[in-house]
């Protein structure tokens, strides 16, 4: 267990409700769902949700704090926004989703290696290192996520692709170099160092 | 009947001049309706029409006119001559817009206007205008049984509206079960906080009103008379048994006895009786005694955790599936328990208060009630309760239908939300047969009965017994889809939860709704007139006595109980009782009860009037008998969709299926109609019957037309019977055209032959 | 008159030689034609899209946003934001009203921003391309340049999830948003009853998940056929790429026959304004257009 993990179980003892609400981004709407369950329908990748959001609702209620923490439930959110704008009591499910993958993910409970998880990290990390995106190395290190030699699978599986974008101009290999940057590098990175020690120590996960 | 003048009047407006031949309709009202005057008029119901008949009546001395021309649904307005009898042959709705276009259908449709023009005739010749039944000394004075919220909101609304009102009220004191509640659910915005009960206000209004007066510690010893003069004997429920009874005149009641919490302790399977297992009731005391601050249990220990358990013993759920208790949902618990929850955590917010649910049912503004409580932190959980154990620490065991899992949850307190059970008084089917076995002599049954008046809210001296009927599950008396506050005991209305389970804001509704009722029925009564449906009505039964056999048909099949029997065993109408319906004329085996302007022979003479081709013309005729509170106006609308039916039908609007009296069915196959057609409201427990049960009566007495039939050598099929409702304007054109089919396929009556 | 001004997010795959560098070709002619003028935000960066939660959190990404909304309310004080890229304008307008909503979160945002020498009054509003054009510029007024209708031609119009969700075009509903269908028809051509107009094509997660995207793909280009349309069109870069680009992929898995072109609404508005194929960026399309190519060389 994590020490952070371990200070939250010590904190918080059973009430996980409470943990949420005050430690995941949103977490004090959890309280407000009503068990309709329009979320779990609504949801495009709804069946492979081993929980859906009405019953991680109900899971929070119930205290069930491994579980919820532990499944890759949540990983599974495309962000398509259909639950937020379904929701009757006007729940923003998607950020809650968010909130809760991202808590169990710096708790270090979340699934490791869970796909989604890494490309969330991995785009992340893409983005913040030159302040935009590279769409070339970002796509090289999703391929590679599982090791080289799955890595050169995965390349030459979309090799077809890829050469296609190319010839388009729409993927420039030229990028591997370092492609589009902000200038303001530096205080990109210092803001968002920032911006996470202030949230850490006003989640209490200093 | 010297003095009559008849008159006939052939609109040839709306097309009809143009489709159907108005000479040969205006030579049939005379020669064959025996019309003293007969004219036309290309657009009757315009001012000028209209002046012409009114002059007709002032100059001429017309006493009786058949308007032909559209329904007598429509241009009621125009058509609208007081002191005068008035029959109407629908050309309109009823010839052209229904009968297919084109030169083919030129002799059906013109044959089906002059029929309805002969028939439109024959009725007003037999009509009398009904003289009222204007009372001298008649009651408004307003009964309110019971001093609960339901009971002072209508006292209060109808001393408001000016009438004196007499409240008898069990207690010492009013509010009822409310007195003993803390706050109540939310009745005005923003819905996010329990409210005061106000139950101290309206008891201060009550004895400040001089309009109204209170009777404690009392209740109803008899009920006798109808409305507009209801003798009520008010008992004094103290030391005085025996003592003189108090008695008050009053013209219409509003029963408003309210309900009695479930027995908690007949929930055994969720702990009731147990130690630290209370219902809802239950909770309020324990929270009035805790005053505002944290909330002990009887054993003094403060609650720190609770657990509510919704529709305990209801919704034939019994908690465990059982199908024992109660099989309805209460509809006011789990609003009750969110606003018990809120005490808690009011008082206290780590109170760990939950509430265990299948589906939250919270009517009006409830739903912000819901998330307010939520917003307080009350957990609200799905699950199935399987077991509660009580005492010093509770368990309840429970199966939680989100996550598919049985669990347990511990508490300090389990609070079970049990249902309403009505305070309606005696059920008139048990009634009945215990007086059957009293009435042969029984003993003990006839102890029964004294004990069952013990029972009784009104102590109705009517031969139907002392109470009113109860409907489902043995809530008072409703018609409850159409017309919530009608009862089947006229000048009588229930208000509250002893009509149907219900929270506190809907018993006042409820209650303001009956004060309505019961203001109408006195004001009615006053007038002589008959109450909803048919208010304007002014006829009543009329019954040649020497005529009857006795056999009691109409006394017990009046829907309204609105038929005694003399000291001769003759039937004794209360006409302030009578609906109007003619349900009583239907079951007259020897047809001795009409009304003025609805009679055997009013119908009767329509039947006959009808002109029946021999057999060698093959065209059939189907008489058809339809309701005027559904069926007819499906046909007019039918009409008004320019649908199409079949021009052998001949239609004739009756008061209620109940009214149908078999001699108009045997006259008709006798006469050589090919069939009877009926058409009325929906029978049953979900009846849409405005007289509740008339079209249940003239199912029951079709189902024995059989024998009937067969000794006339007539088909059974010849006879049938469909219930429509008022949108079924497409089916009934399909039901006729289907049944003018059918009458094809087995060919022609019979009885032309 | 004045050209209408406003502050340009152009968002990381809209650049030279991204994904969707074909969007900002066609934005150029288009906006030129309706009178549009855009001023790129100086040094703008990633706004970190929906997918960086794990890694971001929530104050970072809010941090992340609001420098390009300082950045627009230094450099070009009372212009609104307008970004054509869905995830762009999705959180710089949640970044936004939630900093406007909750002055302790706007606090904590300055606390950070100060480190990069930025500061947020939050006053910028951000929004979409499309609510641009139908809010300012209007349907009467985007037909008004068309000089080459689109006569003939069945589109199916796909909105995809994030221009729609959870903000979407003002009056329009998020079951059944018309304004695209509205807008196809602006430019002559004919919007086909499409019924997977609101449907996720996965996201970012068609990387991480290919199977489950590729079923929602396939559900999206399926329904195009059905609908009898020449082409889909769509407001959104990750939807264009995913849409376009996995056709081939489950055309070889599932033996399918998929060939539907996926163009952006910019590109028909610009060919109906005139513009030439390559204006429109049609060169950019993995699967050809080719009756818009037709039309284009009239």
């Amino acid at each position: 267990m994590s020490d952070i993990n371990s200070q939250a179980v010590a904190r918080y003892k059973n009430n996980f409700l409470r943990e949420v609400e005050e430690r995941v981004e949103d977490g004090h709407w959890v309280k407000m769902c009503m068990q309709c369950g329009v979320c779990a329908g609504s949801c495009p990748f709804g069946p492979h949700w081993e929980h859906s959001p009405q019953k991680l609702f109900m899971m929070i209620r119930a205290g069930k704090r491994e579980e919820v923490l532990k499944t890759d439930s949540m990983w599974m959110c495309t962000s398509c926004y259909n639950c937020i704008a379904r929701c009757p009591r006007k729940l923003p499910i998607t950020h809650i989703m968010h909130g809760l993958a991202n808590y169990a993910y710096r708790l270090g409970l979340s699934p490791k290696g869970q796909p989604n998880q890494v490309i969330a990290r991995i785009f992340w990390n893409n983005a913040i290192k030159h302040g935009r995106v590279n769409e070339l190395t970002f796509s090289l290190a999703m391929y590679f996520k599982d090791g080289i030699g799955q890595g050169i699978k995965n390349s030459l599986a979309m090799q077809g692709v890829g050469l296609g974008l190319m010839k388009a101009k729409r993927l420039n290999p030229m990028e591997i170099l370092g492609g589009h940057t902000c200038k303001d590098k530096s205080g990109i990175a210092k803001m968002l160092t920032k911006a996470r020690e202030i949230e850490d120590r006003r989640r209490g996960l200093a | 009947m010297a003095d009559n003048k008849f008159a006939a009047y052939i609109c040839s407006g709306c097309g009809i001049g143009d489709t159907l031949n108005v000479g040969a309709m205006e030579k049939i009202a005379t020669k064959e309706g025996k019309m003293a005057l007969v004219k036309s008029h290309a657009f009757l119901c315009n001012t000028e029409g209209v002046q012409m008949i009114r002059d007709d009546i002032a100059n001429e001395g017309v006493t009786h006119v058949c308007i032909a021309a559209c329904s007598r649904r429509a241009k009621t307005e125009a058509f609208n001559f007081p002191g005068i009898a008035m029959s109407r042959a629908n050309l309109r709705e009823g010839v052209i817009w229904v009968v297919a276009e084109g030169a083919a259908h030129d002799e059906v449709r013109q044959e089906m206007a002059e029929d309805y023009v002969r028939m439109g005739c024959a009725e007003v010749k037999k009509m009398i205008v009904p003289g009222g039944n204007v009372k001298e000394s008649s009651s408004k004075r307003i009964l309110v049984v019971g001093g609960g919220i339901s009971g002072m909101t209508a006292a209060l609304a109808a001393a408001d509206a000016g009438y004196e009102v007499v409240i008898v009220e069990k207690a010492g004191q009013l509010g009822g079960f409310a007195k003993n509640l803390v706050k109540r659910v939310p009745f005005s915005g923003p819905y996010s906080e329990p409210q005061a009960t106000g139950v101290e206000e309206m008891a201060a209004k009550i004895s400040a009103n001089p309009l109204v007066k209170v009777h404690l510690n009392s209740t109803v010893a008899e009920t006798a008379g109808a409305p507009g003069r209801f003798k009520i004997k008010i008992a004094q429920l103290s030391d005085q048994v025996g003592g003189a009874l108090a008695e008050e005149l009053v013209g219409a009641i509003v029963q408003a006895t309210g309900f009695t919490p479930y027995d908690v302790t007949k929930l055994t399977e969720l702990g009731g009786g147990q130690a630290n297992v209370v219902d809802q009731a239950g909770l309020e005391a324990l929270a009035k005694s805790a005053n505002g601050g944290a909330i002990l249990r009887a054993d003094g220990k403060e609650v720190k955790s609770v657990v509510f358990v919704q529709c305990a013993g209801q919704r034939g759920s019994g908690g465990n599936g059982s199908g024992q208790h109660l099989e309805y949902c209460s509809g006011h618990c789990c609003a009750t328990s969110i606003k018990q929850a809120m005490y808690f955590k009011d008082a206290n917010p780590e109170v760990d208060t939950v509430v265990m649910y299948s589906d939250l049912r919270v009517p009006g503004m409830g739903e912000d009630f819901y998330r307010s409580a939520q917003t307080k932190g009350v957990i609200f959980t799905k699950g199935k309760v399987n077991k509660v154990a009580g005492g010093g620490s509770c368990k309840v065991d429970f199966r939680d239908l989100i996550l598919d899992e049985d669990t347990s949850v511990d508490a300090d307190l389990v609070v079970l939300a049990t249902g309403q059970v009505p305070n309606a008084g005696v059920n008139l089917d048990d009634w009945t047969a215990v007086v059957t076995l009293a009435d042969g002599g029984d003993e003990a049954a006839k102890a029964k009965t004294v004990e069952m008046k013990r029972g009784s809210v009104l102590n109705l001296e009517y031969r139907q017994g002392p109470d009113m009927p109860q409907f489902k599950y043995g809530f008072a008396d409703s018609h409850f889809i159409c017309f919530p506050y009608e009862t089947r005991r006229t000048g009588i209305y229930a208000a509250g939860p002893t009509r149907r389970p219900m929270d506190m804001l809907q018993a006042q509704e409820d209650a303001t709704g009956a004060a309505l009722k019961a203001i109408q029925a006195v004001e009615n009564a006053e007038k002589g007139r008959a109450a909803h449906p048919r208010a304007w009505d002014l006829s009543f039964p009329k019954v040649r006595l020497e005529g009857c056999t006795q056999c009691k048909r109409c006394t017990v099949e009046c829907p309204f109980g609105a038929i005694d029997e003399d000291e001769k065993r003759f039937p004794l109408f209360n006409e302030e009782r009578c609906r109007r319906c003619g349900t009583c004329m239907g079951a007259c085996p020897v047809r001795v009860i009409s009304f003025e302007n609805y009679s055997v022979d009013t119908v009767g003479s329509q039947v006959k009037a009808v002109n029946v081709p021999d057999q060698f013309e093959e065209k059939p005729r189907i008489l058809l008998l339809a309701c005027e509170n559904d069926a007819y106006p499906a046909l007019d609308m039918a009409g008004l969709q320019r649908l199409t039916y079949s021009a052998y039908v001949r239609a004739i609007p009756v008061r209620c299926l109940g009214s149908v009296n078999t001699i108009w069915i045997t006259d008709a196959l006798s006469a050589g109609y090919d069939g009877v057609m009926m058409m009325g409201c929906k029978k049953g427990d979900d009846y849409q019957c405005h007289f509740v049960k008339g079209s249940e009566l003239a199912s029951y007495r079709m189902s024995k037309i059989g024998d009937t039939l067969k000794q006339m050598g007539v088909e059974a099929e010849r006879v049938i019977t469909h219930e429509v409702a008022i949108t079924d304007h497409e089916r009934v054109a399909k039901l006729i055209n289907d049944y003018a089919a059918q009458i094809q396929e087995i060919g022609l009556s019979p009885m032309k032959f | 008159m004045a050209k209408k001004q406003y502050a340009f997010y152009p968002g990381c795959s809209s650049q030279k030689g991204a994904s969707a560098s074909n969007f900002l070709t066609s934005i150029k002619v288009m906006t030129e034609k309706l009178d549009i003028q855009l001023n790129e935000i100086p040094d703008w960066n990633c706004c970190g899209a929906s997918i960086g939660y794990a890694e971001g959190g929530e104050l970072p990404r809010l941090v992340l946003n609001a420098r390009n909304l300082a950045l627009t309310e230094q450099n070009m004080p009372g212009m609104d934001m307008v970004s054509g890229c869905p995830a762009c304008w999705l959180s710089s307008r949640e970044t936004a009203e939630r900093l406007q909503e909750h002055s302790s979160l706007l606090a904590e945002t300055n606390e950070a921003l100060k480190e990069a020498g930025l500061n947020l009054k939050s006053h910028v509003r951000a929004r979409h391309m499309t609510e641009v054009l139908i809010e300012d510029i209007g349907y009467a007024a985007m037909k008004a340049p068309v000089v080459r209708p689109l006569d003939g031609l069945k589109i199916a119009g796909y909105v995809g999830c994030q221009t729609n969700r959870p903000f979407g075009i003002a009056g329009e509903s998020f079951e059944n948003p018309m304004y695209l269908d509205k807008m196809i028809e602006t430019v002559g051509a004919e919007a086909t009853k499409y019924d997977q107009k609101g449907t996720c094509c996965g996201g970012a997660l068609a990387f991480s998940e290919p199977e489950k995207s590729q079923k929602q793909i396939r559900d999206i280009v399926e329904a195009a056929y059905d609908s009898g349309a020449d082409m889909i069109v769509t407001p959104c870069q990750l939807c264009q790429a995913n849409v376009e680009i996995y056709q081939s992929e489950i055309n070889k898995k599932q033996g399918t026959q998929f060939k539907m072109p996926v163009v952006y609404y910019t590109q028909l508005m610009s060919i109906a304004y005139g513009g030439s194929a390559a204006d429109a960026g049609l060169n950019g399309q993995l699967i050809k257009a080719e009756k818009l190519e037709k039309i284009a060389g009239k």
